[in-house]
């Protein structure tokens, strides 16, 4: 018998009588404002984040918080004048020299701060690790309440990897001292766009 | 880990030798303790996403055969390998042998309690494979030649000035500097290298997705991603127990697992894998390792549960002034303490009563384990089958003689009240366990029940 059989017989030998799945119940959330929450939630775990009308206000506020900037890429033609467009296909270890990565997300979660994005908008897996800064936009209405409304989102569309960004990356290893800029990005600015409708 | 013969108590008393260390660990912990409260209390639903949490991982083990069946076929469908491991040692041949179909040698690897469990690392070195540790906590017990003594924060026990010099030895950072920051720093230079020149990564899974295929990895440092996105051979490696039925469960899973593990909303990256990247190989391997005989324990199925966010370790009294190591066991803690007895009863058959029983640990579990109460239900279960230590079996049949005879009690409560007001030494000496780390009460004049007869009237 394989190992892979030896365990499953092992497993269906021994498991107790089938217990049901339970309901999955949402809850209401004790704040009414999903972009206030998010911009809060955001902050406190060392994420920066503005709200601006437009692309051109973004590329204005870069140039101020980055003033000194080496590679920036993205993969949003948008920025194409402010940025280098980056293709896909290329080497992702290419990718080491990357000062800035502007990427776009899915959407927003007010009670984490996490942005959802995955491969089709990320077009390199590694993107969005690598860069030393990394620079995301979100739609004003893109912003959901809590988590398990985030799932409702993703259920059903397709992915090879998509992942939830919750701030710059950061470690507390060393003595509970909390250091941003662990092996990601050493910060996270997320714009929120107005959109107008 | 160090392989010795040293139990609970004994590597607990080494470490409690340094008391204001002890005190600082006590204190560290119990500050990661405060930041769960926090961010728990704000949350209404708390404890209904810890009933519902608690069902689903239920319903998990009662139907856990089909659900990795069907976990299976459709992380094949996704272009996943999979392996099955029956114990540690076949995980650690088999992820040999997809390094060496790959002429891999050099490896990197992201944080996982199964590894640690199986001793991957030491069998890997055996046969010639350097695996470099990308979680800055398990970099630095690897360069210390230590293992984590903590599931969630791997180096608690290390002060900054000792990591400073560890970095000074090791990275050449300049001796005496402990700054968090510098040091964080010159281990991102150090780990950036060896993510751009490893080619294959093993990374652990939090959770499984039966419906969907597709697992998931949470980490703060983003480390499991430099890793499985730049190698060209992915690994995953995952207990038969983290499989949860339905991708919308995540949406209660992560909103429980940071905030009890350190208090954060959720992990800086929760990444979903579901298909190889494009020319990349992406494998998983499932491992029993003794969970299918866990299973078969009705008293103590329930720790297959456990998600790894060590609310437990950091709640309890026990933990915090003993310290990881002293649970000679790759999953330290109260939950260790359940998990251990059924990989080997006699190695790990002190550990259940490494517990003061107090069911902190039971209050704060975000699945509802009832781990207090398996501790209990151990004890009896290793004094049962004989693996008490010889002390403890007689000094318990000497209770349960004096117990059972009125007589005999009514004399030995005279003679040990007599014994500590005449000859207090004969009873405050090191061969009285009961001594060590308390003063002996003042003896009382007469017995409760001659008090009593005295009394009644």
């Amino acid at each position: 018998m394989s190992s892979r059989e030896k365990i499953l017989s092992a497993i269906k030998n021994n498991q107790p009588a089938l217990t049901p799945m339970p309901h999955i119940e949402y809850f209401t959330q004790p704040f009414t404002n999903v972009v206030e929450k998010y911009k809060m939630v955001l902050q406190s775990i060392g994420g920066t984040v503005q709200e601006v009308n437009n692309i051109a206000a973004i590329i204005e506020a870069l140039k101020i918080q980055f003033k000194d900037a080496g590679r920036i890429i993205t993969v949003v033609n948008a920025f194409a004048e402010y940025a280098e467009i980056y293709t896909q296909n290329d080497d992702p270890h290419k990718l080491d020299n990357v000062d800035i990565a502007i990427i776009n997300a899915h959407f927003g979660v007010a009670e984490n701060g996490a942005v959802w994005v995955t491969e089709a908008i990320l077009q390199e897996r590694v993107l969005p690790f690598i860069c030393q800064h990394l620079v995301a936009v979100i739609n004003k209405q893109d912003i959901v309440a809590t988590l398990q409304e985030a799932y409702d989102k993703i259920a059903g569309t397709s992915y090879g990897f998509g992942t939830f960004i919750a701030g710059p990356s950061k470690t507390a290893d060393i003595e509970q001292s909390l250091v941003l800029g662990a092996h990601g990005p050493k910060t996270m600015t997320i714009f929120i766009l107005n959109t107008v409708d | 880990m160090q392989h010795n013969n040293k139990d609970h108590a004994t590597l607990a008393a080494t470490f409690n030798v340094d008391e204001p260390r002890v005190n600082w660990h006590d204190e560290t912990l119990w500050f990661v303790r405060q930041k769960r409260d926090k961010a728990v209390h704000i949350l209404p639903e708390w404890e209904a996403l810890r009933e519902t949490a608690s069902q689903i991982k239920n319903n998990v083990l009662s139907n856990l055969n089909a659900y990795l069946l069907q976990f299976e076929k459709n992380a094949q469908q996704n272009g996943i390998t999979v392996h099955w491991a029956a114990d540690d040692n076949e995980h650690n041949q088999l992820i040999h042998s997809i390094l060496q179909q790959n002429e891999i040698s050099r490896i990197v690897k992201s944080k996982s309690m199964l590894t640690e469990e199986c001793h991957l690392n030491d069998y890997l070195k055996q046969v010639g494979i350097d695996v470099v540790d990308t979680d800055l906590g398990e970099r630095i017990v690897q360069l210390a030649d230590e293992a984590p003594s903590h599931i969630v924060l791997p180096c608690i026990h290390w002060k900054k000035e000792e990591i400073g010099e560890l970095f000074h030895q090791y990275l050449g950072t300049p001796k005496g500097n402990a700054d968090p920051q510098f040091l964080t720093a010159a281990a991102r230079d150090h780990l950036r290298e060896k993510f751009l020149t490893r080619r294959a990564a093993i990374t652990g899974v939090n959770f499984a997705i039966a419906e969907t295929g597709e697992f998931v990895v949470c980490t703060n440092e983003g480390n499991a991603d430099m890793g499985a996105h730049l190698a060209d051979v992915h690994i995953a490696c995952m207990g038969i127990e983290k499989i949860i039925p339905l991708q919308k469960h995540l949406g209660v899973f992560l909103r429980i697992l940071t905030r009890s593990a350190t208090g954060q909303p959720i992990t800086t990256y929760s990444s979903h894998f579901k298909q190889p990247r494009k020319g990349q190989q992406l494998h998983i391997v499932i491992v029993d390792n003794g969970r299918s005989r866990q299973l078969g324990r009705d008293d103590f199925r329930s720790s297959l549960k456990c998600i790894r966010c060590a609310a437990c370790f950091n709640t309890c009294p026990v933990y915090r002034r003993s310290g990881g190591h002293s649970y000679h066991t790759a999953i330290a803690g109260p939950i260790g303490s359940i998990l251990a007895p059924n990989l080997d009863m006699k190695q790990y058959a002190d550990l259940p009563f490494a517990s003061t029983l107090c069911g902190s640990c039971t209050n704060v579990c975000p699945v509802k384990i009832d781990i207090h109460q398996q501790l209990y239900k151990w004890r009896q279960v290793l004094v049962k089958e004989g693996y008490a230590p010889t002390a403890k079996k007689i000094a318990m049949k000497g209770m349960a003689v004096t117990l059972s005879s009125p007589g005999i009690y009514k004399l030995a409560g005279k003679l040990g009240r007599w014994v500590i007001k005449n000859l207090p030494f004969m009873v405050n000496n090191k061969f009285n366990p009961w001594y060590k780390q308390r003063d002996l009460p003042s003896s009382p004049k007469q017995s409760f029940g001659e008090w009593y007869a005295k009394n009644r009237k």
